[in-house]
Parts: structure tokens; C-alpha cells; sequence
């Protein structure tokens, strides 16, 4: 045996333990060549009769196994066209047959999961006989597939309801949950936990104990836990999971309907049978466009943003110590909360103590909920409260790396706030506005350090919004963007990198989806029909619903100072009209006031449309409009723009457009974000998409010269890119 | 085209489909049986002169399963030249099975046949025999699968039928299901199911509740709210997004009750009637299937009204009468909206709301009862018709002689 991905150490006893290190890398893949020597081991455990049973662990800190290897399925389904479906099916035919041998060896073999088995690594532990794990610690079980178009491809979907019954394994797939081994034990993923210095010998013990162990769905007598799929309680788990699945989906993740597939398929035969189901499901999910477009953005794209891909190179890592913040509103205590739990020094400053400090009681709440669910600690909330100073000198901010200004969105409040800091800060510290629409380059002019002036564009609510929107200034330095792009980092926050335009990248975008909402009412659509479309279209919420949860109020004063500077147009727009009516005539501002296009219970939860909507204007208002049409158009809209943000160079790289869309404003995730879904369609169909959308509803529609382009040399934004990267 | 002729229709009295129903005690093949006996005996009939029985069953498994027909032909002990197939196009299946055999008659391939149907609800509960539609995930979701329960809410929401429109209108069921009896005019088809000794186990349709009125229909609660929450209303609005909530308005009160019951119709041509000496009653114009959009289910009875009509060559107004099943109270609502029908030739002596909806042996049932008032009233000519699981329809037009 030739072993470079494990170490093999038979012991006195006869017993085999099996050390997963797969060289070079933190974690440990379960690559094709670990499969290939998993076979090598196999072969051998049940050729020597001197071997008494196998243990399989691994070495690396806190991880057992992360799962596939990614790059290596994307070069295996690359194969060219024809093949690639062989390919795949056959390569995992092949995991299938070494972890079938690994169950019917008649020897017991135990994993012992010092850390963290996530997908194929959990699969893994699922083709042996015992599973015993490390107890506490940050170690978690989990099927993360779905999360990028994926499916459990090494027996999950068969080993996994087999074990827990369907109900139990299907959210644990669908839902991509990690799990920890408290959690897993109780499931029945796991059969024992131990503290960890005990693994090895507790899975001595089970070998000794159990010498010819069988899977359970290899014995006679094996019944399904709570039944097959026409069983009462089974048929209840796809009938009722069918719904659950499309009420929470839309059906738009073909991989979330493939995992139900292949579990309801593969209950109905046997282990073998549905492993070759599972094979042919994975295979499909993994050829799709979607999951290849979801694979490049969620994983690869998100990761290299987060490791600081549009850094400046030549700029030394920077590191903010101490950070100071103008404005303890909403997004200013959010931001201080982020920060401090990152282990930064928060100097929080308003114009009042009361409101300094009722900044600061965010957290307090934040942490408050935290430790209510077990996930944080009173400890680590005295600690983290600690470094969060409310304040209301700006003489405080003498020390700060950095400033993040978060005052109200008015140009004069900020113009203030800005000179009142550059008065105090050291010449070297960072400036950074938290603006969602004002140009970057024009607050600047308002400090003595343009060069230093970043913008760090926060979403709403800060704690659970993954992203951070730096805006770079016509004079922005190299210095002050690193410095942005740090922070971001050192707070857990996907950082993508803009030039400066009105509304930078993401609220110009996310705007034409509330807008193009707007101009729908405003043609007599009927209310529902707008909203489910936007659902159905894979947002998070209907375009009248999210303007409720962002203000009415401030939408339309965005679209009021919008029509002056931009279009100098004395006339209202529709969609201006609308939100003045529900505004200003109606009193309804949003969420935040219980009332605006909907009503909300005393909780803010939505109750329903307001019946008072279908008094507008005519009253005239239509529901037999095609939803997909109106689907197109939300979608649509909000790409086109991604694609003019791109010929403007607001944004300069595919994979900022595309994480930023999805982690920003939530474009349909399917997609794998706006420039994604136009290279998948073809620049060619998109634009012609947009052309009959513009003959039937408005220049708006017009496709950019960048497309248009695009159609003749039959470029995609990611290959122009890879393409002037080369260059 | 060879005329297809009915010479007669039995039907059982439709017992509680649950443990305390009269029929619990009696086998699927059993109430099978006494119907096919029944027309047998009433009609002197040489069965060896039969070519065809042909039974609507919609859960064919277990005690339904394995041919009920088949072994129901032989427990009767009809000639063991006649087969027996057992059919299944979900709550029409009993008209289906009809219209089978009348098929078989129009074409000249059968002379004689019996189409029926049967359905023991108290000993094998709807839902047994599973299916792809409801829990294959590569049918129930592109399908937009959700119970039927649901897709009745889905058409009171989009027709705006109020709680008080359907329960007015299972009101209305109970009070004419219970006239028509108190009248007789179930006597000529219902034979009472009896034990093995002759005595009389059920001679009545015993789901009936005449006392029924609106408040003590008020008082029950929706019975698909809470399946809706479990994310079937959002799959129905995802089929049908102009609708912002469903409005659950069906209960057990306005909805089609849960029976075990069998039925049997006698059909054939002219020439074997004659030669058989049976005076034939009504005549078969046409009959037409069809499918239509499978989320809201149940709306294809208009649509497969308007294809058999126009394959009749007739127009609504040739039509003395109306026999479409209760399903669900909006079912026929909506039936009545479209086809722009008035209630006082539609199910004029109740429907299963009140009596009862035997799955399999509905559709056979609904044929006699047609059949009955068109002779009862003098009148002309009917049109039968269901609504069907997963988007169907069926309709059948006969024309009295």
C-alpha cells in the first residue's frame, strides 16, 4: 500500500487506525485519490486476517473531514460535454463501491470524529459501522450541498434516512444545518460521544465488543425508522415535505428537489439501487448551470472576497485597533456591536449621552437574545459591552485607526460631522462614511483628507448582513481602501470593492426592483400578484413589502433628491406618486410605524395587504397578468442594471457584482447573482429579452452598449474578465 | 354508430364510512356483490350474456385490490364467461366505468355489459393505495400537488364564495336529499344491503343530517386551515399568485361525506335488449373526459360539460337536468357560475354533501339518480358529472326514452 492522504498504524491488539491527513491543506478533503487509497485500505483490512478492525481519524485540528474537493468535481464534470455526465456518474460509482465494501467487509470499522464532518466527510463516518465523536468543541456535522446546487453525493441521501428515518434526514439536507455532537447524538447520527483524548480507546472498546458488525440495512429484518415513503407516517414526510420544500423554495433550487428525489426514490429499493440514484441525482445537480453559477459565487467568489482578493497588493496589512463611530442609530449601534465583538475599541458618539448610550444597549440586546439561545455567554458579553465607550466629544476619537460615519443621510449633517472629526483625528487615520446614495467623492470634499475618505456602505440589520460595500472616491488612496477591506475582514464581513456612482452598486441596483414594483401598481396590477412574483422570483420579499421593511419615507425622499439632481424633471414619476400617496396622504410610512403597503401586527410581523391599496388611483386593477412575465421583468430590471454598473465601471469585477447582489439585497441566489445569470442565458438572450420588454414597457428596459457588444463577440462577463485580468 | 342503451341501475344504501357505520361490518367485494346480484335478479338476467363488468374503484388495495370486479363477477356467481376489470379514474371512476361500457357497446365490440363501481371507505381509507402524484417530488411539486380540501378554499377565494355561500348550499343539500327520500324517489334504484341469514343491514342512506341549518354549520371549524399552513396554501398561491391569503371555508358540513357504498348499471344495444326482453330507459348521447389545470383541481366539470355537449351536438339549454357531485360545496358553486346554471335543475334531490361519496361508485350512483328523476318528472335528457382528483373531469349525457 502506497498511502499519502492517511497513516496507517496497526496496533498490537490487531486493530487498524486510519489517520486522515491530507498533506498540504487545513483541513482534510475527501479527494478522489483519499478514495482510491480508502480502496488500497479496504482491500487489505478484508484480505489480512491479522487485522481485527479499523479506526478512522484524523489529525488536523477541529476537523475530521470537510468534504469533497471541489476543484477536483468541477475538472471531473469538465471533461468536455459528452463525457463529463460518464464522468461523474462513474466517479461516484466508485466512492459508492469502496464504502459498500467498507459496510460488508465483516470486520468493524469505526470512525472516530475528533472535529468537524461536514458532506462527504460525514458520509464517510456514515459507511462505517460506529460513529463516535468528540464531545464539545467546535466540531459539527453537516450536509452543506444544497447550499450551492449540490446534493449529497457519497451515500447521504441513502445512509442518512436509513439511520434517522426521512423526516429527521431530509431538513438536515435540505437546510444544509451543521450540528453538534450533542445534537448529532441525540439524532442518531452518532452513536456515542466521548471527550476527545477517549476516542480512540472507546472505538477500541466497540471493536472488541463487536467483532462481525452489519449495517442494519444490510440485516434481513431492516425497516426504514418511521416507515418508507407509502408507510402512514412516511407518506405524511414527502406529501407534507413536498409543500414545505416549495412553499420555502419556490422550486427554484433544482438541487433541494433533487435531495427529496433521491431520498423518496431511493427508500423504495434497496441500498445498492439507490446509491446508483443518488449517483445519477449528484451528477445532474453538479452539470447544472445553477450549481456551477451558485459554486462560483457562494463558495469560490465569497471566499476569495473575504480573503481580500481586491486588496491592494502593495499596501501592508493594516489592523484596526481602536474605531470610532459617528451617529449611535441604528446602523452606528450595529456597526459598534460588530466591531467590539471582533475585539476592536468602539468609541460610540452622538450628539447626547442618552443616545450614546442607547447605541451602546443594542448590544446589550443583541447579546441579551444571543446567550437567551445558548449561543453566546455573560462573560462574553461583559467583555465584548467593555470595549463599546459611548461618547459625545469628539475629542475622543484622537487615538481611532478609523471612523465609520453614520449619521443621518443629509449632505450638510455629514459635511459637519466630518470637519468636527478631521479636527481631532490624526492626519494617518482612515475616514470612512456609511452612505447608502450619496456619491463618495462629493462627502469628501468636505474633509481636509479626501485621500483618506472610504466608503464602508453597512446593510441593515448589521449584525446578520453579511456584506460590506467599499466605495472608492475619485481620490481614495490604495491606503484607506486596504484599511476598509481589513475591517471588513477582521469583522467577518464579505467585502466587495465599487466606484463611486449615485447609490454606489447595491442600492442603485436593489432600487429598480422597488421601482419596477412601484411602476406594476401603477399599472393596475393587482397587489398580491406583485409581491408573490418577487417572492417567486427568489427575493426575500416582494418589492412593496421591502420598501415597508426600508421606509417608505425614505424610499421616496431617495426618489424626490433623485429627480432633482439627476433627471431635473419637475414631474413626479409613477412610482414617486404611489409612495407620496401611501406617505404623505395615507400616513403609512412602513413597518417601522406598524403600517405602510401592508399592515403589521404589534410585533412587526406582516398581517396583510392594506385593503385600502385598491382605492388608488382608478381602482382599476388587474389579475391575469402572466407571472412570469412580471417575474422577468423584476429580474430583469435589477441584471440590466448590474450590467450598465459594469460598463460604468462602478463595478470592475464580476464576482463584486454577483456577491454583492446575492449577500446584499438578496437577488435570487439560484443565479449565482445578476452577471452570472446573463452569462448563463447568453449575452445574446438576454438582450433580446430586453429589447421586447422595452417595446412593451419603456426605455428602461434598453439594453447597454456593454450587452449589445457582448451579443456580436459572444463574451460572457466572467471570460471578458479572466481575460483583462490576463492582459 | 351503434346506440348504447341503460336498462337499469341499482345502487346500495351509502352506510358511515367509519367504524360506527352500518356497512363496517360488510367486505368491498361483498357490497360489490349485492349489487351486481341485485340487477342480476331484478332483471331476470342470463349473465353468460354479459361481455363486460366493469367497477369504478379508487383505492384498489388490500381487500380492494387484485380485480374487485373479477371477484365480485364470481362471489355473485355471475357465468364465469363474464370478465371483470376494475378501473380507476379517482371520483369518476364509476361514471368512467359506465361510459367504459358504453363505449364498448357504441363500437359494436360488446353487446351487454355492466358498468359500476364500489368503494368500502370505513375498511380501506381513502388515501391507501399511495401514488406518485401526491408524494413523488418529480410529480407533487412541478404539479403543484395540494389536497383537495385546499384546491375547494383556492376556488371559493378566486369565485368569492363566502362561508355563508357554502354552507347555504350544503343547507340546501341536506334539505332535498332529505324530501327526496321522504318522497321515494331513491326507491326504484336502492337495494338494502342484507347479511348472509336475509336480514337487512342498511336500507337508507345513514350519512344524512336534515337537521342541519346554518348555525349549527357555523359552528364547525375549517378543516384545511391548518394543512394550509403547512405550506399548501403557498404552493396553491403559487400557482395562482393573484391571491394574496386562501380563504378556508370548507368543513365536514358542506363537504362530500366519507361512505362505503357499490353500484351497478345495466347497458347494451337495442338488439340484445330485445332479444333479452328488457325495456330500455334512457339512451346514452355522449360522454367526454378531461383534464385541466391539477392545483385548482376541481373546476374541469365546466370544461368537460362544454366538450360533451358540443360532442352531443347541444347546447346548455337543451339540458332538463344536472347531476354534478358534490365534492365540495364551491365545486358546484363555481359549476353553477360558470355553466350559468340555477339551482332548480342541479342535484334537485341532494348530493353527497348530504348522502355521501362512495369514491369509486359515485360517478354510477349519480347516473341512477339522474336516471330516476328524468322518468320521475318526464322529463328529457341529463348530464352527469364530477370532478376528478389531480385536474379531471368526466360527463356523460343521457336522454330518458
Amino acid at each position: 500500500m502506497d498511502l499519502a492522504q492517511f497513516k496507517w498504524e496497526q496496533g498490537g491488539d490487531g486493530i487498524v487506525t486510519l489517520t486522515f491527513d491530507t498533506p498540504g491543506k487545513p483541513v482534510n478533503l475527501l479527494s478522489m485519490a483519499a478514495v482510491a487509497e480508502l480502496g488500497q485500505v479496504i482491500d487489505r483490512i478484508a484480505g489480512d486476517t491479522s487485522v481485527k478492525g479499523l479506526i478512522i481519524t484524523s489529525t488536523k485540528q477541529g476537523n475530521f473531514c470537510a468534504g469533497a474537493d471541489l476543484d477536483e468535481m468541477a475538472g471531473i464534470a469538465g471533461v468536455g460535454k459528452d463525457d463529463a455526465a460518464k464522468a461523474v456518474f462513474e466517479a461516484m460509482m466508485g466512492i459508492h463501491r469502496v464504502f459498500r465494501k467498507f459496510e460488508t467487509c465483516g470486520k468493524p470499522i469505526v470512525a472516530a470524529i475528533n472535529g468537524t464532518a461536514l458532506g462527504g466527510g460525514l458520509e464517510l463516518t456514515l459507511a462505517c459501522h460506529h460513529r463516535i465523536m468528540a464531545q464539545g468543541g467546535s466540531g459539527r456535522v453537516g450536509f452543506p450541498e444544497a447550499q450551492i446546487g449540490l446534493i449529497p453525493g457519497a451515500g447521504g441521501t441513502q445512509r442518512l434516512p436509513r439511520m434517522i428515518g426521512a423526516m429527521n434526514a431530509l431538513p438536515l439536507m435540505l437546510e444544509s444545518r451543521r450540528i453538534d455532537a450533542a445534537s448529532a447524538l441525540g439524532m442518531g447520527i452518532v452513536q456515542q460521544t466521548v471527550p476527545a483524548a477517549e476516542l480512540i480507546s472507546a472505538a477500541k472498546a466497540w471493536i472488541a465488543a463487536n467483532p462481525k458488525p452489519q449495517a442494519p440495512w444490510d440485516k434481513s429484518d431492516f425497516r426504514i425508522p418511521g416507515g418508507g415513503p407509502f408507510s402512514k407516517s412516511g407518506a405524511q414526510v414527502f406529501t407534507v415535505g413536498n409543500a414545505m420544500l416549495r412553499s420555502r423554495t419556490y422550486d427554484n433550487y433544482p438541487a433541494q428537489r433533487f435531495v427529496m428525489s433521491a431520498v423518496y426514490e431511493g427508500l423504495l429499493v434497496d441500498i445498492d439501487t439507490g446509491l446508483k440514484i443518488e449517483a445519477r441525482y449528484f451528477t445532474r445537480a453538479l452539470l447544472s448551470d445553477n450549481s456551477k453559477a451558485m459554486i462560483r459565487t457562494l463558495f469560490h467568489s465569497m471566499q476569495e472576497l473575504g480573503k481580500g482578493a481586491r486588496r491592494p497588493k502593495e499596501v501592508a496589512r493594516t489592523e484596526v485597533k481602536r474605531l470610532g463611530i459617528l451617529g449611535a442609530g441604528v446602523m452606528g449601534a450595529g456597526i459598534a456591536y460588530v466591531s467590539a465583538l471582533a475585539g476592536i475599541d468602539v468609541t460610540l458618539i452622538d450628539t447626547t449621552a442618552d443616545r450614546a448610550e442607547a447605541g451602546k444597549n443594542h448590544s446589550v440586546k443583541l447579546f441579551d437574545r444571543e446567550i437567551s439561545r445558548g449561543r453566546s455567554t455573560p462573560a462574553r458579553k461583559e467583555e465584548t459591552l467593555a470595549r463599546i465607550h459611548p461618547e459625545t466629544v469628539f475629542a475622543k476619537l484622537r487615538d481611532v485607526d478609523l471612523v465609520v460615519e453614520a449619521v443621518f443621510e443629509d449632505r450638510k449633517v455629514k459635511a459637519e460631522a466630518t470637519a468636527k472629526t478631521d479636527a481631532v483625528i490624526p492626519e494617518t487615520t482612515i475616514f470612512g462614511s456609511n452612505t447608502s446614495t450619496l456619491p463618495i467623492t462629493g462627502l469628501a470634499q468636505s474633509s481636509k483628507r479626501p485621500e483618506n475618505f472610504v466608503g464602508i456602505h453597512f446593510f441593515s440589520p448589521v449584525d446578520r448582513m453579511g456584506l460590506v460595500e467599499i466605495i472608492v472616491g475619485k481620490l481614495t488612496n490604495d491606503r484607506a481602501l486596504a484599511t476598509a477591506i481589513d475591517y471588513a475582514g477582521k469583522i467577518r464581513k464579505t467585502p466587495i470593492v465599487v466606484n463611486d456612482s449615485r447609490g454606489f452598486y447595491t442600492s442603485r441596483c436593489f432600487s429598480t426592483y422597488t421601482l419596477e414594483g412601484l411602476t406594476m401598481f401603477a399599472e393596475g396590477i393587482t397587489p398580491p400578484l406583485i409581491e408573490n412574483a418577487g417572492r417567486m422570483a427568489g427575493m426575500p420579499m416582494g418589492p412593496l413589502e421591502v420598501l415597508d421593511s426600508v421606509g417608505v419615507d425614505t424610499a421616496l425622499k431617495i426618489e424626490r433628491a433623485s429627480r432633482k439632481e439627476v433627471t431635473h424633471s419637475d414631474r413626479p414619476s409613477p412610482p414617486e406618486d404611489i409612495m407620496a400617496w401611501i406617505v404623505e396622504k395615507s400616513g403609512r410610512p412602513g413597518t417601522k410605524a406598524g403600517k405602510g403597503f401592508y399592515d403589521y401586527d404589534n410585533r412587526g410581523k406582516r398581517a396583510r395587504l392594506w385593503p385600502g391599496l385598491l382605492s388608488y388611483a382608478s381602482g382599476k386593477w388587474r389579475s391575469d397578468d402572466d407571472v412570469h412575465e412580471i417575474i422577468r421583468r423584476l429580474i430583469t430590471i435589477q441584471a440590466l442594471e448590474a450590467a450598465r454598473c459594469y460598463e460604468e465601471n462602478v463595478i470592475t469585477d464580476p464576482r463584486d457584482g454577483d456577491v454583492g447582489a446575492i449577500l446584499g439585497w438578496g437577488f435570487a441566489p439560484f443565479t449565482g447573482g445578476p452577471l452570472s445569470m446573463i452569462d448563463a442565458m447568453g449575452a445574446a438572450a438576454f438582450v433580446a429579452q430586453c429589447e421586447t420588454l422595452t417595446k412593451k414597457y419603456g426605455e428602461r428596459f434598453r439594453p447597454n452598449r456593454l450587452l449589445r457588444d457582448m451579443t456580436k463577440t459572444g463574451e460572457t462577463f466572467y471570460g471578458r474578465f479572466t481575460k483583462r485580468k490576463a492582459a | 354508430m351503434t346506440d348504447c342503451f341503460i336498462y337499469d341501475a341499482v345502487r346500495t344504501p351509502r352506510g358511515r364510512g367509519k367504524k360506527d357505520g352500518s356497512l363496517h361490518e360488510v367486505t368491498a367485494v361483498e357490497l360489490a356483490t349485492q349489487a351486481l346480484q341485485a340487477i342480476r335478479d331484478r332483471n331476470g338476467l342470463d349473465t353468460a350474456e354479459l361481455d363486460d363488468v366493469i367497477l369504478g374503484c379508487v383505492d384498489p388495495v388490500g381487500e380492494e385490490g387484485a380485480d374487485i370486479a373479477r371477484a365480485a363477477v364470481l362471489k355473485a356467481g355471475y357465468a364465469q364467461n363474464v370478465p371483470g376489470m376494475q378501473i380507476n379514474r379517482f371520483c369518476a371512476s364509476g361514471l368512467d366505468a359506465c361510459n367504459l361500457a358504453a363505449g364498448g357497446i357504441m363500437s359494436g365490440q360488446n353487446q351487454l355489459a355492466i358498468g359500476g363501481g364500489v368503494e368500502a371507505m370505513s375498511r380501506v381509507p381513502i388515501g391507501s393505495s399511495g401514488g406518485a402524484w401526491p408524494e413523488d417530488p418529480s410529480i407533487a411539486i412541478p404539479a403543484y400537488f395540494v389536497p383537495q380540501g385546499i384546491s375547494a378554499d383556492l376556488i371559493a377565494t378566486l369565485d368569492g364564495f363566502s362561508r355563508d355561500d357554502v354552507d347555504a348550499y350544503a343547507v340546501q343539500s341536506q334539505k332535498r336529499a332529505a324530501d327526496a327520500w321522504k318522497a321515494g324517489r331513491f326507491a326504484k334504484s336502492v337495494v338494502p344491503v342484507k347479511d348472509a341469514l336475509g336480514q337487512t343491514i342498511l336500507s337508507r342512506d345513514e350519512h344524512m343530517r336534515p337537521e342541519t341549518t346554518m348555525q349549527s354549520l357555523g359552528g364547525l371549524k375549517p378543516s384545511f386551515a391548518e394543512m394550509g399552513a403547512f405550506g399548501f396554501d403557498s404552493v396553491a398561491i403559487q400557482r395562482y399568485p393573484q391571491v394574496e391569503a386562501i380563504n378556508h371555508v370548507h368543513h365536514a358540513g358542506n363537504s362530500s361525506g366519507i361512505v362505503d357504498g357499490a353500484a351497478a348499471v345495466l347497458m347494451g344495444s337495442k338488439e340484445k335488449g330485445d332479444a333479452l326482453g328488457l325495456k330500455p330507459r334512457a339512451r346514452v348521447r355522449a360522454f367526454a373526459s378531461i383534464g385541466s389545470e391539477p392545483a385548482i383541481m376541481l373546476t374541469a366539470p365546466a370544461e368537460v360539460s362544454q366538450k360533451v355537449l358540443a360532442r352531443a351536438r347541444m347546447q346548455t339549454k337543451d339540458l332538463d337536468l344536472f347531476e354534478i357531485n358534490e365534492a365540495f360545496a364551491s365545486v358546484v358553486l363555481r359549476y353553477l357560475k360558470v355553466m350559468k346554471l340555477t339551482p332548480e335543475n342541479v342535484n334537485i334531490n341532494g348530493g353527497a354533501i348530504a348522502m355521501g361519496h362512495p369514491l369509486g361508485a359515485t360517478g354510477a350512483m349519480l347516473l341512477g339518480t339522474a336516471l330516476d328523476e328524468l322518468e320521475r318528472s318526464g322529463k328529457s335528457t341529463a348530464l352527469i358529472t364530477l370532478c376528478i382528483g389531480a385536474g379531471m373531469g368526466t360527463a356523460t349525457i343521457i336522454e330518458r326514452l
